[in-house]
């Protein structure tokens, strides 16, 4: 196994103990869950459709999703796509919120 | 675990029950010059409004996915035409409060437009991407414009549609990067005059009120393309390029409309993409004169008719207020907070009242625009779009 993916591990594994974590000390409280199922069919909506089918943006229903990795939905949402009108989330959203949104997604509206 | 909205059943069956009493006195005259919709977002509904007393007449339900929603009237100022999301375009009677005709044409679209004449409604689609034109009195089906570019016939999604004098449509190509021009002075069957290489990404488009220039705001590069439909032959010129060269932009959260451009005292006001800022131009040269920070990322500016003030809204998390620039001095003069959500704003025909949708709390507000003050508040599902007949009259809205 080289240092790098040593290392990868390592992080993946760390990650994965904070989400466990995340989800079972509740770190989205239904407040902020409130808030944030709001903000993705509002705000997100206004691009992706309320229904998240699709508009401006490309849709974010599960089955449009099937392919893509948590890290790399996580990342779009903090970081956004240079070059198109997503932008970065990470201003207004924490790790741990980007998670819950993509765990969100994965079930569906 | 999901938060439905368990109030919102009782709150149509409720609203509904109101209405229906009102709707049901059709049959008295009246005309339509005080009469408006309110487009109801969440529920893809809309409802008829008047402003004269300030009441909600009627409801029209079922109208598919609003999400994205847009409005034209016909030019007797009877009908209004729809443009969901879901590609429906829906034919409303304002007198009677009643859905006409639908037809879903597409499968995702952004807007539409009416020709000089009010026999024609376009509407632009992202898929497929393209135009289609149908009759105003019946949504019968005219033409269809495929907005294909490139060696392979790729379809670009299609934004920035508005109606030129001349019986034309004029509309931008979003991924290829062009200007169409679509003239059915001849009937049915579409002159088109393609420009290339507009610049990249057009994403709105507006036209000035006297039909004359029509200017697309570009995503893909700082600046703006101008048309003069004057002399078509001069082509795509660049206008105001490199504005914000060297800045790096913020966030944009949702994108400007450009469609509420706002013409007031000879200088057009549009928002800035990516910055806190509303950029003022001379059209006598299409240079920049100033540009006024603002509260967060504009969506829309919007002039009073006598052009004293501009009304801006911002794009989240700043979508709670409102800001109104004094035109004589080009600075911020007031601000408001209607509350939540402030999606669009309406001024009367003659500007002395404006309307605000405030989607987050269900509520329309109507604001007296000289003292700042609120005149009474409306109920509306999860409200957007308002949109008033004065419209009809005016060339590109």
């Amino acid at each position: 196994m080289s240092d790098s993916i040593r290392l990868a591990s390592f992080f993946g594994g760390v990650a994965l103990a904070i989400t466990v974590a995340g989800v079972s000390a509740g770190e989205i409280d239904e407040q902020r869950a409130r808030e944030l199922q709001h903000l993705l069919v509002q705000e997100c909506g206004s691009c992706h459709g309320l229904q998240l089918t699709g508009g401006l943006g490309p849709p974010l229903t599960p089955d449009a999703l099937e392919d893509r990795g948590d890290t790399g939905l996580k990342a779009v949402i903090l970081h956004g796509v240079p070059g198109t009108a997503m932008p970065p989330w990470k201003g207004l959203l924490t790790e741990e919120e980007a998670e819950w949104l993509v765990d969100f997604l994965r079930e569906g509206l | 675990m999901r938060y439905g909205r368990t109030w919102l059943p009782a709150l149509v069956a409720s609203l509904g029950l109101l209405l229906a009493s009102t709707a049901t006195q059709a049959g008295e005259l009246r005309g339509t010059g005080d009469l408006g919709v309110v487009i109801e977002r969440e529920a893809g509904s809309l409802v008829i409004v008047e402003h004269s007393n300030r009441t909600t007449l009627a409801r029209v339900e079922d109208l598919g996915d609003f999400s994205h929603a847009s409005v034209k009237f016909s030019r007797d100022a009877r009908y209004a035409f729809v443009f969901g999301r879901d590609g429906g375009l829906s034919r409303i009677d304002l007198l009677t409060g009643t859905l006409e005709n639908r037809v879903v044409q597409a499968g995702n679209s952004v807007g539409g437009a009416i020709s000089q004449d009010g026999s024609l409604v376009a509407v632009s689609n992202y898929e497929p991407g393209g135009v289609h034109v149908f009759r105003a009195d019946d949504l019968g089906e005219v033409a269809r414009i495929p907005a294909e570019f490139g060696d392979d016939g790729e379809l670009s999604r299609v934004v920035g549609l508005v109606d030129a004098p001349g019986q034309k449509f004029v509309f931008s190509l979003f991924e290829a990067g062009e200007i169409w021009v679509a003239d059915f002075s001849d009937g049915d069957e579409p002159d088109i005059r393609r420009f290339e290489d507009v610049g990249k990404q057009p994403y709105d488009a507006l036209i000035t009120p006297d039909g004359r220039y029509y200017i697309a705001g570009l995503f893909g590069e700082d600046g703006l393309v101008l048309l003069d439909l004057w002399d078509l032959d001069a082509g795509p010129q660049r206008i105001m390029d490199g504005y914000g060269r060297g800045e790096e932009p913020l966030p944009v959260f949702k994108m400007p409309h450009l469609e509420g451009w706002a013409a007031a005292d000879g200088k057009l006001f549009l928002p800035a993409v990516g910055r806190h800022e509303l950029l003022v131009v001379d059209p006598d040269g299409w240079q920049e004169v100033a540009r006024i920070p603002t509260h967060g990322q504009p969506i829309f500016a919007v002039a009073r008719p006598d052009g004293r003030q501009v009304w801006v809204n911002f794009a989240y998390p700043d979508n709670d207020v409102v800001q109104v620039v004094d035109v004589a001095d080009l600075e911020v003069a007031h601000e408001i907070e209607p509350g939540p959500g402030v999606l669009h704003m309406e001024f009367t025909p003659r500007g002395e009242q404006v309307w605000l949708s405030v989607r987050d709390e269900d509520r329309v507000e109507v604001y007296d625009p000289d003292s700042m003050e609120r005149i009474t508040s409306l109920e509306a599902i999860t409200p957007s779009g308002i949109f008033m007949t004065w419209r009809a009259h005016r060339t590109g809205l």
